[in-house]
């Protein structure tokens, strides 16, 4: 198992590093500049391109970038005057990552127990239910649930705050927006795990050894079941938290998602790279914790990895 | 037939058991009237091709078939005297594992990939309080250490998929036989293993059988198998049991032409290889619409009349040896095999 992890800790270490180094390298090959406008005279261009380095070769501009993330340091953002992007970060992640925390423990729990349930009650009404539930989440974008649960739940019942982020009552509709399709998915993935599961042949030898339904149903059923599931989080984590910029822009939630796209918009290269690196580093991480996830419930992966 | 054996020493009793699937097409007569008893110690084959109702028989006595779609038409299953039949699932918990133990056919698919073998073994004795937990696994390496797996501590935490097949097979008998039942239901447990490994299997099944005085029930499709390992074998087909008695009685005093018709599709070493093998022509009874006669009419070169019309009753013809088959009548005309006289030698 040790082996197993340190071979995926060095994977993940060396696509962090292809991901800086490309984006690095896409950024600059974007036309214009961040200093382009009305007013700016070669003089001012001059200075600020002394200011932020970017008169110096591109490939010491690259290698002192990188040497500034080794320690913790994305720079200075180009447009948001003296602000650091990890000052930008560190005041605006937090609002993302709780979003997207709040919507992925929603939905991968009461995913995992919709489809659990409609396995179990196959064809009763329960069942109905579940799969209604999730063909309206693969079906309907995430935008659009936003705004319908903001009229029904915020304007019409009048149940939850309509936009913002101040409380946890705040907190509930952008998340059932941001992790309704993830929850439609998991439901519709573990009914199918289950139902495969409840076939096999190790299912009837645990009856066959007088192991009560409970028992067989935790033990032996989910635990298998819930394999395809856990291949999928790692690309559901990224949908999820990405997903947050749209959510984000619908409730008004200052996150970091108004931050990234700005960034683009205006070509603040510090900024962008930035928040690249630090997304990619967090999704490369998300998905290193399901690879040694999977490892810990599939005793065949640890032996692979060997 | 067996009505001079004592009555304590029948540990299970099957009377005119008749066990039926819905399905779309309609009712399925899987298994239809089967009856015999199995005593205690003794090892019980039941040979048949496929589909002929052995494996739904063997569920049915622990009830695994699954109800619905499948339901107990009529019959009763007694073990040690209790009906099984009318047992809610819960009270078959006691039975399962326990009572009687169960060893599948496909050891790389029978076992939980997830858990480890040791843990699965155990598991015989989840929700049973009279067993602690340190008792549970000093049985679970026992066992394993008895059907002959070395390094048994190790082996119990490892994980089915780190075992070879005849090791899972090995492990599945351990599993069977950890609650000591008193019968242990064998469904083909050597078909999908290699020949080597299904000797092992089965010298370990006879070693354990006299070890611990348990009963099996072994089924398979294989004659050879049978002659190896049982004391009495039962013939289905269609259903039904054709013919019934010992080892001897059957390969060397075949009663019923399908019994003749089984011996004489399987390729033997005793025989000259120009010698062409006889398949039995023809295909085995539907069984949504089966034939009022001997299911095996349709096939049989010796049909007579009567055998399209009405169902054979079991004519007895030793003691323990009995064949369904209307050749059996005292009024039928008397019949030799067909066989060039390779029928009954030894």
């Amino acid at each position: 198992m040790g082996k197993y992890i340190l071979k995926r800790v060095a994977v993940s270490v060396l696509t962090l590093f292809v991901l800086i180094t490309v984006v690095f390298a896409l950024v600059r090959l974007m036309p214009g500049d961040p200093f382009s406008g009305e007013k700016m005279t070669p003089e001012i261009r001059a200075n600020l391109e002394a200011y932020y380095g970017l008169d110096k070769p591109l490939l010491e501009q690259y290698i002192t970038y990188v040497k500034n993330l080794l320690r913790g340091d994305f720079g200075y953002s180009m447009k948001y005057l003296n602000r650091t992007v990890n000052d930008i970060i560190a005041s605006s992640f937090p609002y993302s990552i709780d979003l997207g925390m709040r919507a992925l423990a929603l939905s991968i729990s009461m995913g995992l127990v919709f489809g659990i349930l409609s396995a179990r009650y196959r064809g009763k009404k329960l069942d109905f239910i579940c799969i209604v539930i999730a063909i309206l989440g693969t079906s309907i974008p995430d935008f659009i649930m936003g705004a319908l649960l903001q009229y029904f739940f915020g304007i019409q019942w009048g149940l939850f705050p309509v936009a913002q982020y101040q409380g946890i009552q705040y907190t509930i509709l952008p998340s059932i927006a941001l992790g309704f399709y993830t929850l439609a998915m998991v439901s519709r993935l573990m009914r199918a795990s289950m139902l495969e599961v409840v076939t096999q042949d190790y299912i009837k030898t645990a009856k066959s050894d007088g192991i009560s339904n409970v028992r067989i149903v935790w033990k032996h059923q989910i635990r298998n079941a819930i394999m395809p599931v856990v291949t999928v989080l790692g690309p559901v984590v990224a949908t999820t938290l990405t997903g947050t910029f749209v959510i984000e822009s619908i409730f008004a939630i200052p996150g970091m998602g108004k931050f990234y796209v700005e960034s683009v918009q205006k070509l603040d290269y510090s900024l962008v790279l930035g928040m690249t690196v630090f997304y990619g580093g967090f999704l490369i991480l998300a998905n290193l914790i399901v690879d040694i996830l999977y490892g810990v419930i599939d005793p065949r992966i640890r032996l692979a990895g060997k | 037939m067996e009505n001079s054996q004592k009555p304590e020493e029948i540990l299970l009793d099957i009377n005119n058991l008749t066990f039926s699937f819905h399905t779309y097409g309609g009712v399925v007569k899987a298994v239809r009237g089967v009856s015999f008893q199995v005593k205690k110690g003794e090892i019980v084959g039941i040979v048949g091709e496929s589909g002929c109702g052995k494996s739904v028989t063997a569920q049915c006595i622990l009830k695994l078939n699954p109800e619905p779609p499948g339901f107990f038409e009529d019959g009763s299953i007694r073990y040690k005297g209790e009906e099984i039949v009318t047992k809610s699932d819960r009270e078959m918990r006691k039975i399962r594992g326990m009572e009687i133990g169960f060893i599948f056919q496909d050891p790389m698919t029978s076992l939980n990939p997830t858990m480890r073998v040791g843990k699965q073994i155990e598991e015989v004795f989840v929700g049973r309080p009279e067993v602690s937990k340190a008792e549970a696994k000093r049985r679970a390496i026992e066992m394993l250490k008895l059907v002959g797996i070395s390094d048994a501590e190790r082996r119990y935490s490892q994980y089915p998929h780190e075992l070879s097949g005849g090791m899972k097979q090995r492990v599945m008998i351990a599993r069977a036989l950890v609650g000591k039942p008193g019968i242990i239901i064998a469904d083909e447990p050597t078909t999908s293993l290699d020949v080597t490994i299904e000797a092992q299997i089965l010298d370990l099944l006879k070693q354990l059988q006299k070890e611990l005085g348990t009963s099996i029930i072994f089924i398979t499709h294989d004659l050879g198998v049978i002659a190896k390992l049982c004391d009495r074998v039962l013939v289905m087909y269609g259903g039904k049991v054709m013919e019934r008695g010992s080892v001897r009685d059957i390969f060397y005093r075949t009663g019923h032409p399908y019994t003749h018709g089984l011996m004489h599709s399987v390729p033997r070493l005793d025989i000259s290889k120009d010698t062409e093998l006889e398949p039995i022509e023809g295909t085995p009874p539907d069984l949504f619409a089966p034939p009022a006669g001997c299911p095996f009419a349709a096939r049989c070169e010796y049909a007579m009349k009567v055998c399209y019309e009405a169902q054979p009753p079991e004519f007895p013809l030793e003691e323990g040896h009995a064949s369904a088959c209307w050749l059996k009548h005292p009024d039928a005309p008397p019949v030799e095999w067909a066989d060039g006289g390779k029928g009954g030698e030894a």
